[in-house]
């Protein structure tokens, strides 16, 4: 397997479920607490899916992802946006920093797993 | 009395004239005759010439006597009483209240003056009509203009009516007040907003101009009269947000489809700039408690989905009821921040007024008499208490209240009062007098009142009597006096914040805030030199200070200063400004000008309070009296603030030697006595800034008739003036 997943959020109460359910899937789960932590993780271990916050401390969670996407060497990983940033506006924002999934939260999990495993596929 | 000459001539020239005649014909006979006949003659009159002689004289002077007689009087009545006639007649033509001519004379000059007469008294008629007809107009546009200017000093938005270039033609009160909040001077406002200045001055060119023409071109279009309207917003200067609303002021159009060009516009002027930050800090307050409440969302219903997986161990478990627990107390705490923070008053708040407690116990008293037919007692209240309510409803309310104790009681003796609550509300009670006993069991009906829809004779609403109250931020219960067990309804209301009812007590009674007559005035951007004093815009000003050396330390202690636009002196638009002189105050000066130091403790400094005097007097002429002496202290300040005092100067004192240049005093008391102005509040700054202005309004008509019209003219002869060699 090997499939790497990172969990970039601030929140640890929700880090503690979705770290819980990616490794249930099987994945090899890594947590950044916030966004230059994730944007170094990314560089540094190539994940293959994101699920990125939108707020966090230091880097939001756009930047993080307009960083990815301007980098040509990580052009193959997947970011999910997970964030409560529910305004039309932060999603045509999201999709626009090159996200290529939006949720907002709160969400399903049953439905965030059939995503993340549709993204993988 | 002169003899008239040709009176003289008019008697004995026919006397002399029949002399002649009698001579000629005796010369004439003696001449036809032969010699021998002539001697025959001669020597037949000349023994008779001694003896009846003097009958011949004495008969030709009886004729020349009848003569001189009839010469006289047809002189007298075709000479004099016609010229007399004519001059009166001149009279007559120059002044309409001259008398009548006298009716004398033949009768073809009687009838002629009695004819002059009446056509005198036609025109004093048609004069005395026509200026009862101006008089009627003039009277009833005076009294439009105060009604509009009283109409407008109630109005609540700040309001200026500007001529097209911007300048202030009328303002009110609230104008005023926001130029004041506005101003970025310690003492400001009145720099701003004045008559005759410029709009622009507080509201930016651009913005204006577009509105204009966008009202221009809708006009133009022939679109609704009720779309004139523009509106915009503007920064100013200090960073306030205010919103505009620009409505054209245009001549009445003289035939149907006519667009007279615009020669002004109004503005209604509202500072926005709290209500934007507190809709925005509402808006933010509001997108983040959003996004925390979705995420806590979250992160409880992803807990909750693990732990409904069957497979979980013990310790995973208690994870994910710990994220529940923590996620369940943080949302409690965020909840119980949100109830203790101003965002849900913020938004529940209704347009409130400000009303003095007293008006509304009295409007409510009348409203009560009015649906019930029972009298009211106005109790205790306060009178200097004010209110923010919405009037109309919360009084409706109060009626349909006392209509229910009306209807359950007989002879109910209800009360009103009014006392404060203690912080920032005040109690409003509605009693009434219970029979003894009965108090203890009031009707159902009538603890359920507050909730009922107030129902109001043919004013039914969906709103209830707590509706209204919880609009205003209060409450409302059923009390009972401790002492006598009386009931009342108690009406918990908020009170305004005290500032702001005060503001609108610091304008003048009768406020001269407005000047149509600038409508009118030409601009001309030439030299001011060629202008009339009469249509010039002055500031007239004086200082008080701690001495009389700037040069050796002596500083400005108070400055005072007031317009005058158009020859009126603008009372309402003045300075009077303490300035702290940063040094001490001597003694002996005290009594004088009545500055303590501790007064001047706080104030402003010189170079802080300059500016705003600077700006105040813009580009008009600056008068003074002996302003050689107060432009001594400013010139010396020009370094330090960087502000230059260059404007034309005129001093009362020297138009005054200029007016009455045999009198021994030209002090400001003995030019006030001989004027006849009064004096008061002087040896005040402003008080004496006033009184010099009261004395320049008045020397303006006389230097008038010495041909001093233009303020060219008033500085060439100040400059010659006797008293002028006086330099700063």
């Amino acid at each position: 397997m090997g499939t790497k997943v990172l969990i970039a959020d601030d929140e640890p109460n929700i880090v503690v479920s979705l770290e819980f359910m990616m490794k249930r899937e099987g994945y090899e789960v890594l947590v950044a607490r916030d966004g230059n932590e994730a944007l170094e993780a990314i560089r540094r271990e190539r994940p293959q899916l994101v699920l990125l916050d939108g707020m966090m401390p230091g880097l939001s969670g756009f930047d993080v992802c307009e960083a990815v996407r301007a980098d040509q060497s990580l052009s193959g990983t997947r970011i999910l946006m997970l964030t409560a940033k529910g305004r039309e506006t932060d999603v045509a924002r999201g999709v626009g920093a090159g996200a290529d999934a939006y949720v907002i939260k709160p969400f399903s999990t049953r439905d965030l797993m059939q995503q993340v495993r549709d993204m993988l596929a | 009395m002169k003899p008239d000459r040709r009176l003289l001539v008019a008697t004995l020239a026919p006397g002399l004239a029949l002399a002649v005649w009698l001579v000629l014909g005796v010369v004439l006979l003696r001449a036809a005759l032969g010699p021998a006949e002539r001697a025959a003659v001669d020597a037949a009159i000349r023994p008779l010439v001694g003896s009846h002689g003097g009958l011949v004289f004495g008969w030709w002077l009886v004729a020349a006597g009848l003569a001189a007689w009839a010469g006289h009087r047809l002189h007298r009545t075709h000479v004099v009483a016609p010229a007399r006639l004519a001059n009166s007649a001149r009279v007559l033509a120059e002044d309409a209240g001259a008398p009548e001519l006298p009716v004398q004379g033949g009768s073809s000059l009687r009838g002629l003056a009695a004819a002059i007469n009446s056509l005198a008294a036609e025109r004093r008629g048609l004069k005395a009509e026509m200026a009862r007809l101006v008089e009627e107009a003039s009277c009833s546009v005076a009294e439009q203009r105060d009604q509009l200017a009283a109409l407008m000093s109630e109005l609540d938005h700040a309001v200026v009516v500007c001529a097209l270039d911007g300048r202030i033609l009328l303002y009110n009160g609230r104008m005023l007040d926001l130029s004041r909040q506005l101003s970025r001077h310690a003492a400001g406002g009145a720099e701003v907003i004045g008559l005759g200045r410029s709009i622009h001055a507080l509201i930016d060119r651009g913005p204006v101009h577009h509105a204009l023409e966008t009202v221009e071109r809708r006009i133009a279009r022939g679109s609704d009269r009720a779309g004139h309207a523009a509106k915009f917003v503007t920064t100013t200067a200090a960073g306030h947000l205010l919103q505009v609303s620009l409505a054209p002021v245009r001549p009445p159009a003289v035939t149907a489809g006519d667009h007279p060009g615009l020669t002004g516009f109004v503005l209604l002027v509202d500072d926005i700039t709290a209500n934007i930050e507190a809709r925005s800090r509402r808006d933010s307050e509001l997108l983040r408690l959003t996004e925390s409440t979705r995420a806590s969302a979250a992160s409880m219903q992803a807990a909750l989905e693990m732990l409904e997986l069957p497979d979980l161990a013990p310790e995973e478990r208690e994870r994910f009821l710990r994220v529940i627990r923590d996620e369940v107390t943080t949302m409690g705490s965020r909840l119980d921040d949100l109830a203790a923070s101003s965002l849900l008053e913020v938004m529940t708040r209704w347009p409130l007024q400000e009303m003095l407690g007293s008006d509304l116990v009295a409007a409510a008293q009348r409203r009560i008499v009015a649906a019930t037919g029972e009298p009211v007692i106005a109790g205790e209240t306060r009178d200097d208490l004010w209110l923010n309510v919405d009037s109309f409803s919360l009084i409706e309310a109060i009626a349909f209240v006392a209509g229910r104790v009306a209807k359950v009681h007989r002879d109910p003796r209800m009360w009103l009062r009014l006392v404060p609550a203690g912080g920032t509300r005040a109690h409003l009670d509605l009693g009434w007098h219970v029979a003894e006993g009965a108090a203890a069991r009031l009707p159902a009906t009538l603890a359920r009142v507050q909730s009922e829809p107030i129902d109001l004779a043919g004013t039914a609403s969906p709103v209830s009597v707590r509706d209204v109250v919880e609009r205003h931020g209060g409450e409302v219960w059923l009390g009972r006096d401790r002492s006598d067990g009386q009931p009342f309804f108690r009406f918990l209301l908020p009170l305004a914040p005290a500032d702001a009812a005060s503001a609108a007590t610091n304008w003048p009674s009768r406020p001269e805030f407005y000047d149509f007559d600038l409508f009118a005035a030409g601009r001309g951007d030439g030299e001011l030199d060629d202008q009339p004093l009469s249509k010039l815009s002055f500031t007239v000003f004086d200082t008080e200070t701690t001495g009389l050396d700037p040069a050796g330390g002596d500083e400005i202690i108070q400055i005072g200063a007031v317009r005058i636009v158009n020859g009126r002196i603008l009372r309402g638009e003045c300075i009077d400004q303490l300035v702290d002189p940063q040094r001490s105050i001597p003694e002996a000066g005290i009594p004088i000008h009545g500055i303590h130091p501790a007064m001047v403790r706080g104030q402003p400094t010189i170079v802080e309070a300059l500016p705003t005097f600077h700006a105040f007097a813009g580009d008009s002429v600056l008068v003074g009296h002996n302003i050689a002496f107060d432009m001594r202290f400013l010139k010396l300040k020009e370094a330090r603030t960087g502000l230059r005092f260059d404007q034309p100067l005129l001093d009362t004192l020297l138009l005054s030697s200029i007016v009455h240049p045999d009198e021994p005093s030209h002090s400001l008391e003995a030019i006030a006595g001989r004027l006849g102005t009064d004096l008061v509040g002087r040896h005040t700054a402003l008080g004496d800034a006033l009184a010099t202005a009261e004395v320049f309004v008045r020397l303006i008509p006389l230097l008038a008739q010495q041909g001093i019209v233009t303020l060219g003219e008033a500085r060439v002869a100040s400059g010659s003036s006797q008293f002028a060699r006086l330099e700063y």
